[in-house]
C-alpha cells in the first residue's frame, strides 16, 4: 500500500476531482468505498468527496457553479437538469451514456432537448410494500387491493389496510397515471391539472381515505413508518429508502397494481439520481472518468449490495446477488413501467397546486372537481407568461435623477445637522463619532447593503428559464393590482398582507407579554433556584427550531397528536388543526410563541436592570400597590431598553416564514402563508421567478420601513427623552 | 438589596415555585419529545399518547453521533463542535466590539447622519434574507473569504450588529450622563470613560447582546453550508442538517444532535445570566 502510494507520487501527483453529494448512511458508505477503489485503481485523478445537507445542496450549487468554485461532478435527481442546462451549468454527456446500458426510462429522464446531461445512477420510484403476515399475496388490481385493505381495516382499533402520504403528489401521481391521466399537454408542453382522469383518480383516493377510511388521517412520512412498523398498517406505498426503516416486520415489495376501472398499470413518478458534470469543471476528463466508473457494472453491483440502491446500470442485474434480490428486482420492475419525472423547468410549478388540491380534498373534504379547478387556476397564476421587455433607459434616468435629488437633500441636511459649519471643518467630536461607528457601518455596507441593492435591482427583471429580461415596474404592477385573484381570496397580495399583519401582531404581543411576565417573576434576587428556572426557560431558544417545530406539528396531529390525546383525556373531541384558517393560524402562533418568548424574557431581564431600585423603595414607602409600581415605574422606564427589541422583533416576525413552512405549510389552501413565504415560493418553487420574488421582497421592505417610521413618530425616538 | 416586592409570606413563595415549576414543565414538554426521539428513534413524532419518553431508551443515537470519524480517523463531531465554538465566540466578540462603539456614539454624540444611521440599521433587517445569499457569495468570493471561518464570522457578526447596536443604544440612553461628566472633570479620557464607566454599567445589556450574537452564529446552517467547502470546517448545524435527507430523516441522530447542540448554549447563558441579576444599579457604581 505504502509502496503503491510512493509510486503514485513518484509518477505525477494525481489531479483532484471534486464530487459533491447529499447521500447518507449506506448509500454514502457505498460511495466512499467506490471512490477509494477509483483512487487506488488509477493514478491520474484523485476523487474527493464533499457530503452536503440536502436542504442546502441546490442553493450552494446555484451560487458556486457560476463562480467556478463548484464541484467537477455532483449527484442530483434529474428534476433540475432542464433549468441547469438552460443556464449552462452542465456539460452534455452525449455518447458517454449509451442506450441499452440503462433502462430507456432512465435515459429519457436525463435527456433534455436532445442532449444527455447525466449518468443515471439510481432509480427512485414508489412501489407497494406489504406486511406478509397480513397480506400473503400481492394484489394485482386496485379492486383486489381495496378488498384486502378493507378486511384489514378497523379504525377503532387503529388498524389500517394502507398507508402513504396522500397529500404528496409524488405518491399520488401513480393513481393519476393509472386512470390514464397526464401531466402535460403536448406538443405545447404545458402543465395541465384539471383533467377528467385527474378527477377520477382523486375521487378514488378520496373514497379510500374518507369513506372507507383505509388510510390513517394526516399520514406524514414518519407516521407511515410508525404504523407499518407496529403492524397497524398492512400495506404501504413507499420508495426503496423505506426498506431501511422497517424493523421487526416481515415484508415484501411488488409493483403497484392495475387500476381495475381502466385496466392500466399505476405508473409512479420515476426520479433518477444521476452524476452531472459542471460546465465549469476544472477536470472535465477526470469527472467523466469518475462518472463512467460509478455506473460501471462492478461499481453498480457494489452500490446495489452495500448502498441498497436500485441501480440504473442494467448489467448489474446479471449478478445473481443483485438480480435475485427481491427488493431490488421489484423496484427495478416498477421503474420500467414508471413515468420519468419531467426534467424541464416547467415541472417545478406542479407540486404546490397539486399539494393544495390533494390536501383540500383529503383532509378538508372539498370535491375533487372543485379542488382541481382551483389548482388549475393557481397553476395559471404561478406560471405567468413573461411580461414584454422594456427599455431600461427611462428607468436609469429616473434613478440618476432620484440619486441626485437625494444627494442634494443629504447635503442640506448635513449642513443643517452640523450647524452652519462647512463639511470640511468637521468637529473633533463628529470625527470621533464617525470613528466609533465606522467598523459596524463599513461591514454592513459591504455585506448587507450591496447584496440588498442587487436584490432590489432584480425586482425590475423577469427571470424565466435562465434568462433575465428588463420589464420595468411590471412585477410590482402585477402584485399590487392582484392580477390573478380577487382581493378577498387567500392568494391575493392584500389577503396575505392582512395575514402577515395579524401574524406579527399576535406573535409580538405574546412574546412580549409572556417574556415580560416571566422576567418579572424571575428578577427577584432572593428567589431560590432562579438561575435554574431561567436556564430551563430559554431551552426553546437553544434547541434547533427545525426539530422542535416539527415536534409541535406532531403534537397537533388530529389522530395521533399529544394535544388530541389531552383533549380526549378531558372528554373533548380532537381538532383537525390544519383544515381551517383559524385553527391552522393558531397552531402556527402557538409554536412561534413557544419559540420566541425566551428571547424576549432575556431582553426584559436585562432591561429591568436599567430601572433604579430606589424608585421602588420610594414607592413602597409611599404605599404604592405593586400594580401601581408596575404601571408607573416599571412600564415607562422599561420602554427605552425594551422598545428596540419590540421593533426589531416585529420586523423579524414579519419575515419569519420557516415556522409557517414547517407547521401549517400554508394550509388550508395557502391561507396561512405570509408575504415572505410568497417571496420564497416565487423564487424556489415556481420556476425560479427571482424577479417576482425580489419585487415581493422590495414591497416587504418598503412596508416595514413605513411601519418603523410610524412607530418612531408614535414613540419619538426611543430613549432620547429619558436620557 | 430590596427586590421591590417587600417581604413575601412563605405560602406566597411556595405558590410562586409551584407556578414556575408548572411553567417550566409546559415549556420543556415539546423538548421531552425530542429527548424521546433521541432515546428511541423508532418512536414517531405523533404516537397518540401524552408521555413522550420511550419505554426502552437507548443511547445508541448519541454513540453513533459522537463516534463518527472521517476518512483520516478524526472524530468529526468534536472537530465540528470546535468549529462552531470558534465561530460563535468570534462572532460574539467581533459583533460586540463593533456594536458597542457604534451604540455609544449613537447614544452620546450628536453628529450628522446619526438618525439616518439608526434607521439604516433597522432597514437592514427588513429585506428578506432569501434573496441575498447569491450576491453575498459573490462578494465573499471577491474578498477571498469563501471556505474560511473568518468569512463566516464576518457575515454572522454583521447580521447581529443591527440588533446589538439598537439594544445597547437603548440601554446606554438610560445610564445617567452625570457619571461621565464627573469622570471627564476628573481628567478621564473618552476611551477611559467608555471602558471604565459606561461598559460596566451596561453589563445586563452586554450579556443580552452577547447571547444574541452567539445564537446568531450557533444555529445557522444554510450560509455555512453554502460558504464552506470542507467537511472539517463545517459547523455543527451543517453536520446536523445532513440527517435530513431528500426522502427520509434520521430523527434519532437529528434529535440527539439537537440536544447536544443546545447544551453549550445553556452553559453560555448560565455563565452570562449572573450579569442580568439585580443589584448593579445606577446608584451603585463599581468597576
Amino acid at each position: 500500500m505504502i509502496a503503491a502510494l510512493f509510486l503514485a507520487f513518484a509518477a505525477a501527483a494525481p489531479r483532484p476531482v471534486l464530487l459533491w453529494h447529499a447521500y447518507r448512511a449506506a448509500e454514502e458508505d457505498a460511495l466512499i468505498q467506490l471512490v477509494d477503489r477509483f483512487n487506488a485503481e488509477q493514478g491520474d485523478y484523485r476523487a474527493e468527496l464533499l457530503a452536503l445537507p440536502y436542504d442546502a445542496f441546490a442553493s450552494k450549487l446555484t451560487s458556486a457553479v457560476p463562480t467556478g468554485h463548484g464541484p467537477d461532478l455532483f449527484i442530483f435527481a434529474q428534476e433540475r437538469i432542464g433549468g441547469w442546462a438552460r443556464q449552462s451549468y452542465l456539460q452534455p454527456l452525449d455518447g458517454e451514456a449509451k442506450a441499452g446500458e440503462f433502462p430507456s426510462t432512465a435515459l429519457q429522464a436525463v435527456t433534455f432537448e436532445g442532449h444527455v446531461y447525466a449518468m443515471p445512477l439510481a432509480l427512485k420510484s414508489v412501489a407497494l410494500y406489504r406486511n406478509r403476515a397480513l397480506v400473503p399475496e400481492a394484489p394485482r388490481t386496485s379492486d383486489e387491493l381495496i378488498a384486502m385493505a378493507t378486511k384489514l381495516t378497523d379504525p377503532a382499533r387503529g388498524k389500517y389496510g394502507l398507508a402513504y402520504p396522500v397529500s404528496d403528489f409524488f405518491f399520488h401521481a401513480a393513481f393519476l397515471t393509472g386512470f390514464g391521466g397526464r401531466l402535460f399537454d403536448e406538443p405545447a408542453h404545458k402543465l395541465v391539472i384539471d383533467t377528467p382522469e385527474a378527477v377520477r383518480a382523486l375521487t378514488l383516493v378520496r373514497s379510500l381515505a374518507l369513506e372507507k377510511r383505509l388510510i390513517p388521517e394526516e399520514p406524514t412520512g414518519t407516521l407511515v413508518t410508525a404504523v407499518f412498523n407496529s403492524g397497524d398498517a398492512a400495506m404501504a406505498i413507499n420508495g426503496p429508502w423505506f426498506a431501511g426503516e422497517i424493523h421487526g416486520v416481515d415484508y415484501a415489495v411488488s409493483p403497484l397494481p392495475i387500476i381495475s376501472e381502466t385496466g392500466l398499470p399505476m405508473r409512479p413518478l420515476l426520479s433518477v439520481e444521476a452524476a452531472l458534470i459542471s460546465a465549469r469543471a476544472r477536470e472535465p476528463e477526470g469527472a467523466k472518468r469518475l462518472a463512467r466508473y460509478l455506473v460501471s457494472r462492478d461499481a453498480a453491483v457494489l452500490r446495489a449490495l452495500v448502498g441498497r440502491q436500485v441501480v440504473a446500470t442494467s448489467a448489474a442485474y446479471d449478478d445473481p446477488r443483485v438480480g435475485n434480490d427481491p427488493l431490488l428486482s421489484a423496484f427495478r420492475a416498477q421503474a420500467e413501467v414508471a413515468l420519468p419525472a419531467d426534467n424541464t423547468p416547467q415541472m417545478g410549478a406542479v407540486w404546490e397546486p397539486e399539494k393544495r388540491a390533494l390536501a383540500s380534498v383529503l383532509s378538508g373534504g372539498a370535491s375533487p372537481a372543485d379542488a382541481l379547478a382551483q389548482a388549475q387556476r393557481r397553476l395559471t397564476a404561478i406560471t405567468r407568461a413573461a411580461p414584454p421587455e422594456k427599455s431600461p433607459w427611462p428607468y436609469l434616468a429616473a434613478l440618476a435623477a432620484g440619486l441626485l435629488g437625494l444627494g442634494f437633500l443629504a447635503r442640506r441636511k448635513l449642513r443643517g445637522g452640523g450647524g452652519d459649519l462647512p463639511v470640511t471643518a468637521l468637529s473633533r467630536g463628529t470625527l470621533r463619532a464617525y470613528a466609533y461607528v465606522a467598523p459596524a457601518f463599513i461591514s454592513i455596507l459591504v455585506l448587507v447593503a450591496l447584496p440588498f441593492a442587487a436584490g432590489m435591482g432584480l425586482s425590475f427583471f423577469h427571470h424565466g428559464e435562465g434568462h433575465y429580461t428588463f420589464i420595468g415596474l411590471q412585477n410590482f404592477i402585477d402584485i399590487l393590482a392582484s392580477r390573478d385573484y380577487r382581493i378577498s381570496e387567500p392568494m391575493s397580495f392584500y389577503f396575505t398582507l392582512g395575514v402577515t399583519l395579524l401574524w406579527t401582531l399576535a406573535n409580538v404581543t405574546f412574546h412580549v407579554g409572556i417574556g415580560l411576565f416571566l422576567a418579572l417573576l424571575l428578577r427577584d434576587p432572593l428567589l431560590r433556584f432562579k438561575g435554574v428556572y431561567r436556564v430551563l426557560l430559554i431551552v426553546p431558544w437553544a434547541v434547533p427550531n427545525y426539530i422542535t417545530a416539527l415536534v409541535w406539528k406532531g403534537m397537533f396531529h388530529r389522530q395521533f397528536g399529544a394535544i388530541s390525546a389531552l383533549l380526549v383525556a378531558f372528554g373533548l373531541s380532537p381538532i383537525s388543526w390544519f383544515t381551517r384558517f383559524s385553527t391552522a393560524f393558531a397552531a402556527n402562533v402557538v409554536t412561534n410563541t413557544w419559540l420566541g418568548f425566551p428571547f424576549m424574557m432575556v431582553v426584559a431581564l436585562g432591561a429591568l436592570q436599567s430601572i433604579p431600585q430606589d424608585l421602588y423603595e420610594a414607592a413602597e414607602v409611599d404605599g404604592a400597590s405593586r400594580w401601581a409600581q408596575f404601571r408607573h415605574i416599571t412600564l415607562p422606564l422599561l420602554r427605552p431598553a425594551l422598545l428596540p427589541a419590540v421593533i426589531l422583533g416585529s420586523v423579524w416576525t414579519f419575515n419569519m416564514f420557516n415556522i409557517i413552512y414547517l407547521v401549517s405549510g400554508g394550509d388550508p389552501g395557502g391561507s396561512t402563508d405570509i408575504l415572505v413565504s410568497e417571496a420564497y415560493r416565487w423564487a424556489f418553487q415556481r420556476n425560479e421567478q427571482f424577479g417576482f420574488a425580489a419585487a415581493y421582497s422590495t414591497l416587504i421592505f418598503f412596508f416595514l420601513l413605513g411601519y418603523s417610521a410610524l412607530t418612531r413618530k408614535l414613540s419619538r425616538e426611543p430613549g432620547l427623552e429619558s436620557a | 438589596m430590596s427586590s421591590g416586592s417587600g417581604v413575601r409570606a412563605a405560602w406566597q413563595t411556595a405558590l410562586l415555585h409551584c407556578a414556575l415549576v408548572l411553567i417550566c414543565f409546559l415549556t420543556l414538554y415539546p423538548v421531552l419529545w425530542v429527548v424521546g426521539l433521541a432515546l428511541d428513534p423508532a418512536q414517531g413524532m405523533a404516537q397518540g399518547r401524552l408521555w413522550p419518553l420511550p419505554a426502552h431508551p437507548s443511547l445508541q443515537s448519541f454513540g453513533e453521533l459522537l463516534g463518527t470519524q472521517d476518512a483520516a480517523g478524526h472524530f468529526l463531531f468534536l472537530r465540528q463542535l470546535a468549529n462552531s465554538l470558534v465561530v460563535a465566540s468570534l462572532t460574539t466578540l467581533v459583533g460586540l466590539c463593533a456594536s458597542m462603539t457604534a451604540a455609544y456614539a449613537m447614544s452620546r454624540f450628536s453628529f450628522p447622519g446619526r438618525k439616518l444611521g439608526l434607521t439604516a440599521l433597522l432597514a437592514t433587517q427588513m429585506f428578506p434574507a432569501t434573496m441575498m445569499s447569491v450576491p453575498l457569495y459573490a462578494i465573499l468570493n471577491s474578498m477571498h473569504l469563501l471556505n474560511t471561518l473568518s468569512g463566516l464570522v464576518l457575515v454572522y457578526a454583521t447580521t447581529a450588529v443591527p440588533f446589538c447596536v439598537w439594544m445597547l443604544k437603548g440601554y446606554f440612553d438610560t445610564i445617567p450622563r452625570d457619571l461621565e461628566e464627573a469622570a471627564l472633570l476628573d481628567g478621564a479620557t473618552h476611551a477611559q470613560i467608555f471602558t471604565r464607566v459606561v461598559l460596566p454599567l451596561a453589563r445586563p445589556a452586554l450579556a443580552v447582546t452577547a447571547l444574541f450574537s452567539f445564537m446568531t452564529a450557533w444555529n445557522e446552517f444554510i450560509l455555512a453550508a453554502t460558504f464552506l467547502d470542507d467537511a472539517a470546517r463545517f459547523t455543527l448545524p451543517v453536520a446536523l442538517q445532513r440527517f435530513v435527507g431528500e426522502y427520509k430523516t434520521e430523527w434519532g441522530h437529528f434529535a440527539a444532535g439537537a440536544l447536544l447542540v443546545s447544551a453549550p448554549v445553556m452553559a453560555v447563558f448560565f455563565a452570562l445570566q449572573r450579569h442580568l441579576v439585580g443589584g448593579l444599579t445606577a446608584g451603585g457604581v463599581k468597576g
